[in-house]
């Protein structure tokens, strides 16, 4: 299991002048940071410059680092971290395997085995050549996150990602979610609405003004 | 690379437009040193004044130009105040397309065969209601006023614009609009044509100049419905050009420049007319009348779209009894016998013609596309928010395709492009180039950012995230832009004939080249040639994506 840290140095964010955000901290491997604020407080701009999506009409200081390394210069694909949205974005035109072995790195060996191992442990035994649009709300939030493990990220950003589910089952998930990120020892940090979110990450807590 | 099809798309769209016309112009005043004519003169312009019958050239492409765009507008406009939300709403909106794809000369064929004295139309009131026993002693296709080509432009300009303004609509909210203005106590078609009507016309406008220039300037529309003595200006461009007296070339180009000076009219009669329906309906507005004439809109509404439906499927009708007929007596509906014969006969004929429409239309279309996708996603990695303004992509539907295509012609002379194919494959791409543009730029800017996101979230290099995942969602509607670009492209005839000097042919030319010698029967067999290829072609955009996507529900809700 990788041991990584993820760091955000004076990182601050700005839009036509205006300061949105501005933050210093640093997440161990296993612990969850959560960011809440109101709408517009930047919460997900936050998100999108560390995943390196952020809109060039922003502009960014500070320096973001996976394991002591600064990753400010690479592109998206290169950062190694994992995103889950509100919506689980699974590709609507690949079978699930096919989304499973989209994350997959190119050189990796025996593929198959890795998604149906993954498959079983989130208790989808044989779910390869399902239609994701077939899956039920729960079933697609599992393989959303199976997806981003499969893809052995460095670091997670979580954007509201149990928002759209109801109670019981944002329950269900969250706990999933939790415990499968903190069992790869990964830092991740949650974005969220949601005061039970924060009290079930049981990590620090940012408030965005 | 994308850069280069960015700025490449830009060129396309502005540089050869607007050298050609400022080359068509040099002959116009005497300037064609290739002619041996070094020096600058107004004698063209005294040869043209001096041709006979040419004010009435001039009057007929005028009131083309104003009528067509008049009476469409105000068709399609009736029809979404009096339809939108009904049954015909929704079934008219799935003809649209299909009704779009039938190319210009087909369609006017078709109307041809439909209201000519001899015509279905004379054939289905003979002899019971009219006592016509043989066909009546009429001018109605070809007559001097160019009502039967205004009749043609009509009907095929209004799926174009209804297609636009269905397009438009959903930016303007027309529902919420309609509800808020009912619950003042406007009735419904009075409702639309006071809060929806004046926020629809500015996003199709442009479109609506588009139809001005192309109505005052079209050439195989006008060559087989409209006057031949004297004809439009723009056929008569065309036939000066074709003279083997290269002398003829002066007068085609003063001809071509007067072309664009009476396009150019049009539109600024247009504008004066805008300002002047701005007025009353401001005056209508404040009136604060909210019912009274509402029936009258409702039911002119409610009866435009199905007549111009009905005028449509006569006319194919009519190409297919014509096509298919053996002998066929003029009182009687139908033919009396059935032959494969005018297929037979035709059918060496047809194959070289063929070939090269489908090489060309597809050559055309595939750059096209290979350009656009570059420009959007050149677009989307700079996150340049629609820089490519709106009215580029209209200048080649603004200007008359017989001004500038003459320079081109003039401009590939002077650099030894002979000309061949790969030149009328140049030119249908500058035609091609904005109707695909325009078809998928919406939906490729419309997919969710978040897809690509988190492909590259999960380690998806751009080009891996573009093959494997924008690609594909965007399947359905590339493959329509595809149906549209090859639509587009196998309708031109001006193109092919000018810049292929009549030696590339294609199934659209050597149909119109029939209309005057050819029998009925085989100008129906290659109208239906004509107009079944696009029809295929949106058919395959519909069905590949199904085929595809049979296990994958999400698709159908991913546009």
């Amino acid at each position: 299991m990788s041991q990584s840290r993820l760091e955000l140095s004076d990182v601050k964010l700005s839009l036509n002048g205006k300061t949105l955000v501005e933050i210093n901290c640093s997440v161990n491997a296993g612990e969850i940071l959560t960011v809440m604020g109101p709408s517009g407080s930047g919460k997900s701009s936050l998100l999108a410059h560390i995943a390196g999506f952020l809109d060039p009409a922003f502009n960014a200081s500070g320096v973001v680092l996976i394991n002591g390394e600064d990753i400010g210069g690479l592109p998206a694909e290169q950062r190694k971290i994992g995103l889950l949205f509100q919506d689980p974005l699974l590709f609507p035109h690949l079978s699930i395997a096919g989304n499973l072995r989209f994350a997959l790195p190119a050189q990796q060996s025996n593929k198959n085995h890795l998604i149906s191992e993954g498959l079983k442990e989130i208790g989808l035994a044989g779910f390869e050549h399902r239609d994701p649009a077939t899956l039920s709300g729960g079933q697609e939030s599992r393989v959303a996150l199976l997806r981003l493990l499969l893809s052995s990220p460095k670091a997670v950003l979580l954007d509201e990602p149990f928002s759209r589910l109801d109670s019981q089952l944002r329950r269900e998930i969250r706990t999933q979610v939790f415990d499968k990120l903190r069992d790869a020892g990964l830092p991740t940090i949650l974005v969220t609405h949601d005061q039970a979110d924060a009290d079930a990450a049981a990590g620090e807590v940012l408030y965005l003004a | 690379m994308l850069r280069f099809a960015y700025y490449s798309v830009i060129f396309l769209l502005t540089v050869p437009l607007l050298f050609g016309t400022a080359i068509a112009a040099l002959p116009a005043f005497g300037y064609f040193p290739s002619l041996g004519s070094n020096e600058f003169s107004l004698f063209p312009w005294r040869d043209l004044i001096e041709v006979p019958g040419i004010t009435q050239s001039i009057m007929v492409s005028l009131l083309a130009a104003i009528v067509t765009p008049l009476v469409a507008l105000v068709l399609v406009f009736l029809f979404l105040a009096s339809a939108s939300g009904s049954k015909l709403d929704v079934w008219i909106r799935r003809l649209v397309s299909p009704l779009l794809s039938f190319p210009h000369a087909a369609a006017a064929f078709g109307l041809a065969f439909l209201i000519a004295p001899s015509g279905l139309l004379s054939r289905l009131i003979s002899p019971g209601l009219s006592g016509w026993e043989r066909p009546p002693d009429l001018l109605i296709v070809n007559d001097s006023w160019g009502l039967s080509l205004l009749l043609g432009l009509i009907v095929k300009e209004v799926p174009f614009l209804l297609l636009m303004s269905l397009a438009a609509l959903p930016q303007i909210n027309p529902a919420q609009r309609i509800k808020i203005a009912r619950s003042l106590g406007y009735a419904p078609v009075i409702a639309w044509l006071k809060v929806v009507a004046p926020c629809l016309y500015p996003l199709i406008r442009l479109p609506v100049l588009a139809v001005i220039v192309f109505a005052s300037a079209t050439v195989d529309v006008a060559l087989i419905l409209g006057p031949t003595l004297p004809p439009t200006l723009s056929v008569r461009i065309l036939s000066w050009f074709n003279d083997p007296d290269l002398s003829y070339r002066f007068l085609a180009a003063a001809a071509a420049l007067l072309q664009l000076l009476i396009s150019l009219a049009a539109v600024c009669a247009w504008l004066l007319l805008e300002k002047l329906a701005m007025l009353l309906w401001r005056f209508w507005l404040d009136s604060g009348n909210r019912a009274s004439a509402e029936s009258f809109f409702y039911s002119i509404g409610r009866c435009a779209m199905p007549s111009v439906l009905l005028v449509i499927a006569g006319s194919l009708v009519a190409l297919l009894l014509n096509a298919f007929a053996a002998s066929w007596r003029f009182p009687s509906l139908l033919p009396t016998s059935w032959t494969l014969r005018h297929w037979t006969s035709t059918w060496n004929e047809l194959l070289a013609p063929l070939a090269n429409t489908l090489v060309i239309s597809i050559s055309a279309t595939v750059t096209a596309l290979i350009l656009v996708v570059a420009t959007l996603e050149f677009e989307r990695r700079r996150r340049i928010k629609k820089t490519t303004a709106l009215w580029l992509l209209y200048l080649p539907l603004l200007i008359p395709q017989v001004v500038f295509l003459f320079g081109v012609v003039v401009l590939a002379e002077s650099v030894h492009w002979q000309a061949n194919r790969s030149l009328v494959i140049f030119g249908h791409l500058l035609f091609v180039l904005p109707y695909v543009f325009l078809s998928f730029s919406e939906p490729y800017r419309q997919l969710d950012p978040r897809w690509s996101q988190v492909a590259s979230a999960l380690g998806a290099s751009s080009f891996k995230s573009f093959w494997r995942i924008r690609i594909p969602l965007l399947l359905s509607p590339c493959l329509t832009a595809i149906a549209i670009g090859m639509a587009i492209s196998i309708s031109l005839f001006l193109p092919t004939q000018l810049l292929g000097a009549g030696r590339i042919t294609t199934i659209t030319t050597e149909a119109v080249a029939l209309t005057s010698a050819g029998s009925r029967n085989l100008i129906a067999v290659w109208a239906v040639v004509q107009l079944s290829l696009p029809m295929l072609g949106f058919m395959t955009a519909l069905f590949i994506p199904k085929l595809l996507w049979r296990d994958r529900a999400g698709m159908r809700e991913i546009r």
